[in-house]
């Protein structure tokens, strides 16, 4: 095969490196992209635990409520605000951004483009830096007087913002904190993404060659970038009503609290934008290659994901419909928000005509990107109840918004990154993953999903409302039949969690023993299978050069089913 | 730790230097930022006719001098940008001492014009306006402050020869925090 393209770019001399590094610039302060990429991932798979055992204990709570948890205790009433919030907060902000985007972002993108690392390696560095020390903050939070912040990963004022109410003096601001700075190292690492994408790609990579998960993580950026000032603002702002008693926030003496959640959801409906953006990426690579057929609509795709980045940024107050907003507003961003189910469907239809016709291989990857489509489905068509004004009334704050929320965020962040490790595990470590033990794992924790969250949308239909510590106050909501959901969605939640552990054990058997891997185990078109497995420092020993798009696959007349972007002829 | 850089470093698909696409995109982002504060300041000052009375309390005189200071040290800073690209050191250097100079002016009249309102009572947490004036104002001296340091840091370089182009980026930085202050002028000092 004519992997090896002569190009005058080589990395020799440039990588010279005087003998082996030592543990310490090889593994904590490198700045190569590779291993920037996998701390971004194990710390992004550490906090994942973190907030599956707290989602495991407000469960447990709202099953059995009053009774001691096991592997807790008691849970009290502030303890469980907290413990919903940062569940809330890291599951977004410390597990899907950093291995969505950056651990994904950085491993992908340099790989894909055909170039040997980020253009910004140094200022990559300090992202994660800036990350760790913000996951660091939080998790002390939980260990200061008063423990965690308990007022929500909203953190709406003036709940947030004064410490009478939340009861977190302490932990409300380093909550704060540690979102801001978590924010900055995403920004940080945005900027490197982008400039790296627009002026490192290979020779001969134009822009319609551009993979499209590269595409996806990059306007995602852009989308970060774009709406997280306003928020960085308030949070500035809310920090000063915390720490130091203004009172911008505060209606007693002028303040005005909605501010905070017309600039939170301005930020926060692009952010569900920016996980889903390199998800749908994840998936499209993956659905091409085991479908064994071109990407249908390459283009339609590029642009229903600029027309849903755009239209992003005009939804955001379809959280606010109960808010006290005007209701001619409420009519202008419901139809916004029904709008952008357009691009979105489109893209999820072209996926659809992707799968038709193809040879598909069911491998451990492919399912949970398959399953992507129908529980991410299943998300957007129940967010049209919640977009539209009229029904979003009754909906408002209840178990139906949490279930849909988590039926899209779910598939995002989880599914999207079993999708993402299941294909390119190979490539990262150079070794197989178990596809048996895959498959015990995506059955398991697909299955346990939906047992988790379908009866949640049932309960929410029946009234029941979010962030209450105990229902047995609540006579309407503590029927018979109600426990009986919460019970089971609950043991749902144990038993996803408890299927984790085939992935876990498969994960690391699979580090040290799993079948070595060649350069191109998928036989995948895109660049980083050019490179060996894993990728040295420096990538490539040569330099590729681009000659077509990424997703040639079963083209009539040739022999082999694929056709690498390297390949000249 | 020796630092090696790498290829990705030395392309340049779009045909411009990978530093200035970088700068474009920091202040893309932080236009956002000071867009959603001064966006929120004018939501409240629609609502609060009784502001312009409070901002009847800071100094145009003083808003006005800065105002002159500051773009007046934009002009150094491009001065100094096209004294590196003629390849004079020396008087790029000192130009970007003139730049660094006229931050600290801006800075001394800030301090000035911040005593003289506390010490009338005008505080941080007098009312909603003064809170807006003292986290506009002391997030844009901030910006103020870290562009001096990144030059202070950028001469060092320029009088070896080294780096040039950074003084173009900085630039780009300066006239942006320029503008941003060209912004909370007219809407703290002007507008009564």
């Amino acid at each position: 095969m004519a992997e090896a393209v002569t190009t005058a770019e080589t990395t020799e001399g440039a990588h010279s490196h005087h003998g082996e590094p030592d543990f310490w610039s090889k593994y904590i302060f490198s700045t190569d992209h590779k291993m920037i990429a996998m701390q971004y991932m194990f710390t992004g798979m550490i906090m994942a635990l973190i907030g599956g055992y707290m989602a495991y204990v407000f469960r447990m709570q709202l099953a059995f409520p009053g009774e001691s948890v096991p592997g807790y205790g008691t849970v009290t009433p502030l303890a469980y605000n907290s413990l919903i919030t940062n569940h809330g907060a890291i599951m977004i902000f410390w597990v899907a951004m950093p291995i969505l985007i950056a651990a994904l972002g950085n491993f992908l993108i340099p790989l894909m483009i055909g170039c040997d690392d980020m253009v910004f390696p140094r200022v990559n560095r300090l992202s994660y830096q800036i990350f760790l020390l913000s996951a660091i903050i939080l998790i002390a939070s939980f260990f200061v007087p008063g423990g965690g912040f308990g007022g929500a990963w909203t953190a709406y004022p003036p709940l947030s913002a004064q410490s009478q109410y939340n009861l977190t003096p302490f932990g409300a601001p380093m909550w704060l904190l540690a979102v801001a700075l978590e924010f900055v190292a995403f920004l940080l690492g945005g900027i490197n993404f982008i400039t790296t994408t627009m002026n490192a790609r290979a020779k001969g990579m134009k822009m319609y060659d551009i993979p499209i998960v590269v595409w996806m993580i990059v306007i995602a950026s852009i989308l970060f970038m774009a709406s997280v000032g306003p928020l960085i603002a308030g949070a500035v702002m809310l920090l000063f009503d915390q720490v130091l008693g203004t009172t911008f926030y505060n209606p007693d003496a002028g303040g005005d609290p909605v501010l905070w959640q017309h600039l939170f959801w301005f930020f926060g409906h692009p952010e569900v934008y920016v996980v889903l953006l390199p998800a749908m990426g994840v998936v499209a690579e993956v659905i091409t290659v085991f479908a064994r057929k071109k990407l249908f609509a390459y283009k339609t795709i590029l642009y229903t994901t600029f027309a849903t980045g755009i239209l992003s940024f005009f939804v955001w107050a379809h959280h606010q419909f109960i808010a006290g907003i005007d209701p001619r507003m409420a009519h202008i961003f419901t139809v916004t928000t029904v709008l952008i189910s357009i691009p979105i469907a489109e893209m999820l239809f072209c996926y659809i005509a992707t799968l038709y016709g193809g040879s598909i291989r069911l491998t451990t990857a492919m399912l949970f990107a398959l399953s992507f489509l129908a529980e991410f489905l299943i998300g957007g068509v129940t967010g049209i109840y919640l977009g539209a004004s009229g029904t979003d009334i009754y909906f408002h704050d209840t178990y139906f918004v949490l279930a849909h929320f988590h039926y899209t965020f779910f598939p995002i962040a989880i599914i999207g990154f079993f999708t993402a490790i299941y294909y390119w595990f190979p490539k990262m470590f150079g070794r197989m993953m178990n596809e048996t033990w895959g498959k015990i794992h995506f059955w398991g924790t697909i299955i346990c999903f939906n047992g988790i969250f379908l009866p949640l949308f049932v309960l929410g239909m029946g009234g029941q409302h979010r962030r209450i510590y105990n229902f047995n106050n609540f006579p309407d909501l503590a029927t018979p039949e109600m426990q009986d959901l919460r019970i089971f969605a609950t043991w749902s939640a144990v038993a996803m969690l408890v299927f984790q552990i085939p992935f876990l054990i498969n994960f690391t058997v699979s580090l040290f023993k799993g079948k070595k891997a060649g350069k191109n185990p998928w036989n995948a078109n895109t660049l980083e299978w050019v490179a060996p497995s894993p990728p040295p420092h420096g990538n490539f020993a040569e330099m590729p050069v681009v000659y077509r798009a990424p997703y040639e696959y079963s083209v009539p007349g040739r022999e082999k089913d694929y056709w690498p972007q390297n390949m000249p002829d | 730790m020796s630092f090696q850089a790498p290829l990705a470093t030395s392309r340049s698909v779009t045909g411009l230097p990978t530093g200035r696409l970088a700068i474009w995109w920091v202040v893309v982002s932080e236009i956002v930022i000071f867009g959603g504060l001064i966006a929120c300041y004018v939501m409240f000052r629609l609502r609060h006719p009784e502001w312009g009375e409070y901002a009847s309390h800071t100094s145009t005189p003083a808003g006005a001098l800065n105002t002159f200071v500051l773009l007046t040290s934009s002009l150094s800073i491009v001065l100094a940008h096209q004294a590196a690209a003629a390849g004079n050191l020396v008087k790029s250097f000192r130009y970007i001492w003139c730049t660094i100079g006229g931050g600290g002016i801006f800075l001394l009249v800030k301090s000035y014009e911040w005593t003289t309102e506390i010490s009338h009572g005008y505080t941080l947490f007098a009312n909603n306006f003064w809170s807006f004036y003292y986290t506009a104002t002391g997030l844009h001296g901030l910006h103020v402050i870290a562009g001096m340091v990144i030059m202070a840091i950028i001469s060092i370089g320029v009088r070896k020869g080294e780096h040039l182009p950074r003084v173009e980026y900085i630039g780009i930085y300066w006239h942006f925090v320029d503008i941003v202050w060209l912004f909370l002028f007219p809407l703290f000092y002007i507008a009564k």
